[in-house]
């Protein structure tokens, strides 16, 4: 066995290059990273659903959703929710700081099967960013063609807790994408947006499954519990119901292994599963 | 089949030749207990064990190994970029390995040399180490290695079978590797071949004669893993569990780890530690999640992962050799060969 292939723990160097804050409690934060060395950034070739390891020097790693698309060259997106050491460390850092990033880790949203596809894309709270690539990605004017209706529901608590406000107001004013944008509640008079929680607005706005319609899921426990039903009573069969999980992590390669569910890894044979094939795994997630 | 015989006179001037191209690594007393560790110059493997408290999985997988280096001076070149750090992978043997610990390599390698990824810590030391056995003449009570796939001679993953006969040693060649490491060591007595195996075969079977402890596996790789997981058995297999993680520490098999960074001053190391799954802050989620958060899960988690969950994913028998250790250290008596059995004859 020659060791030609690079240490899979040595997280490639990255400059922070800007820093949003997303969320009105400030609490979640888009960091643009751009690669110090060019060639890094050619190895680092990914597809939306995928993950990386951010890395702190002194801190620590965090395996994190790829919020920029494929189709966005020269930079990479993490939206990060600020959490525990690293993500706390994270959010005090400033454009300039170097960090590191190991990846892209995981499988992808299976875009292979999805081409010529109606798609229906469900995201609550701050686990909207995978999804965020994976409409950037479709509606590149490349990839657009290559699906059929595109249905966003997104959810959260409040309209300032929604992420990628601006990118959102655009998809909406957009023809080839439905938007329907949800909030939990809000006392604001001009919101001109969809009230009520995500399973809810599934069952008024979703399109119901058919043989070439297929869900993606990415949210909180409480919301995928509840919009499971609703997929159900519209007939979506469980082999198109595609969710990405969250585990706590480590190595990101299936190799520390805590992210199990049964004999498979979330870091490595997920984090994206069809409901069909979880319906076959232990329940223990 | 090459055999040759040495006399235990010349052992130690062997060990000495040969410590001057390898680093050794042996079975040594420690505060009564048998661990492997490297040995010292001049110092020999203490062989009259029955078997070591700690499994040798340390000598290739530290409890504690630095993977990178970091520096966090901004007025120096390269700050806050990960390094690799300089390790030793000159060639190593370790000497006195039971066949039991010998094959847990074998049944670990699959985790960290995969298609897609290369863990190069455990594959390089893997990879530089010599692997001399010691055959079992006397297995312990808690020892059932023939059912779980090996045995007291079994030879899986050795380069050299040592097989004791009081005075002198029988050493069996096993690979090449091995006979690089005979020639250095400079023992060159020769034995008839088909009295050597005569020998040989006949105190195997006196071993394995002596192993009075069983598992029955055959039924596992075709049980439903829900139906399994879901068993009402477990509550009661893990009711007395206290979590201790003894069991994960002193397997062979056991291979899970954390990744901590270090720092010191201004510069600092990424290293790697043991963790288990006996431990609820091994998959508690920054949101407080946690999707093992029972004891119960976590009993389940450890045995599933053993005699199921392995068996499915690699198709190379159970993740255990049959050491015993969990069952000799379990401070509150929960034996794997009760649970693999229960498992087993589950329907």
């Amino acid at each position: 066995m020659g060791f030609i292939m690079r240490n899979p723990y040595l997280p490639y160097p990255v400059r922070i290059e800007e820093i949003t804050i997303e969320t009105e409690d400030k609490n979640i934060k888009t960091l643009k990273l751009v690669f110090l060395n060019h060639d890094d950034e050619k190895n680092f070739s990914y597809n939306a659903g995928q993950f990386a390891e951010l890395s702190v020097a002194g801190k620590g790693e965090i395996p994190i959703g790829i919020a920029s698309s494929p189709t966005e060259k020269g930079y990479l997106m993490f939206t990060v929710n600020k959490v525990g050491l690293v993500t706390s460390a994270l959010h005090s850092m400033k454009p300039g700081d170097i960090i590191g990033i190991r990846g892209p880790l995981g499988n992808h949203y299976p875009w292979d099967i999805l081409r010529g596809k109606n798609v229906l894309i469900i995201g609550g709270g701050f686990a909207f960013t995978t999804l965020r690539s994976s409409i950037i990605y479709m509606l590149d004017p490349v990839n657009r063609p290559e699906f059929k209706e595109i249905h966003v529901i997104y959810g959260a608590r409040s309209p300032g807790m929604l992420l990628y406000k601006d990118e959102l107001a655009e998809w909406e004013a957009r023809d080839d994408i439905n938007m329907h944008i949800t909030v939990d509640s809000t006392n604001d008079p001009d919101w001109k947006y969809n009230v009520g929680f995500v399973p809810t607005v599934t069952e008024q706005k979703a399109p119901p499954g058919t043989e070439n319609t297929y869900a993606i899921i990415c949210g909180p426990p409480v919301m995928i519990k509840f919009t499971q039903p609703v997929l159900d009573k519209l007939n979506y069969q469980h082999d198109k119901i595609i969710m990405s999980l969250e585990m706590r992590m480590k190595c990101g390669i299936g190799m520390c292994g805590r992210c199990n569910i049964g004999k498979e890894f979330v870091c490595k044979d997920g984090p994206v599963f069809t409901l069909a094939k979880l319906n076959t795994m232990p329940k223990e997630y | 089949m090459k055999v040759i015989q040495i006399d235990k006179k010349n052992w130690a001037k062997g060990l000495e030749r040969i410590n001057k191209s390898y680093r050794l690594f042996g079975p040594v007393k420690e505060n009564g207990l048998h661990v492997f560790k490297e040995l010292e110059k001049g110092k020999l493997p203490d062989l009259n064990y029955l078997n070591t408290t700690l499994s040798p999985k340390s000598v290739v997988y530290p409890q504690s190994e630095i993977m990178l280096e970091y520096e966090l001076d901004v007025s120096k070149e390269n700050h806050h970029v990960m390094k690799e750090t300089e390790k030793d992978y000159s060639q190593r043997a370790l000497i006195g390995v039971r066949p039991c610990d010998t094959a847990a390599f074998l049944l670990v390698k699959p985790n960290f040399d995969t298609p897609e990824y290369k863990d190069p810590y455990w594959l390089r030391s893997y990879e530089a180490t010599t692997f001399v056995g010691l055959a079992c003449n006397n297995p312990q009570s808690t020892c059932f290695c023939t059912s779980a796939g090996y045995g007291p001679f079994n030879e899986d993953g050795l380069d050299i079978l040592l097989v004791d006969t009081d005075d002198h040693f029988l050493a069996k060649i096993i690979s090449s590797k091995g006979e690089d490491f005979l020639r250095a060591a400079g023992w060159e007595t020769n034995i008839d071949p088909d009295t050597a195996k005569n020998i040989i075969s006949e105190m195997k079977q006196q071993a394995e004669n002596k192993i009075t402890s069983f598992v029955s596996t055959e039924k596992l790789k075709d049980k439903e893993v829900n139906k399994l997981f879901n068993a009402p058995f477990w509550e009661n297999l893990a009711f007395a569990c206290i979590n201790c993680g003894t069991c994960t520490y002193v397997c062979p098999t056991c291979w899970c780890f954390d990744v901590q960074d270090e720092t010191h001053v201004s510069s600092g190391i990424r290293i790697r530690n043991w963790d288990s799954c006996m431990f609820p802050l091994f998959t508690l989620h920054g949101s407080g999640h946690n999707p093992r958060n029972t004891s119960t899960q976590r009993v389940r988690q450890r045995f599933m992962h053993k005699l199921k969950y392995y068996v499915d994913k690699y198709n190379n028998g159970i993740q255990c050799v049959g050491c015993g250790r969990c069952i000799r250290l379990c401070p509150v008596n929960i034996d794997i060969r009760k649970i693999c059995n229960t498992m087993n004859n589950y329907e």
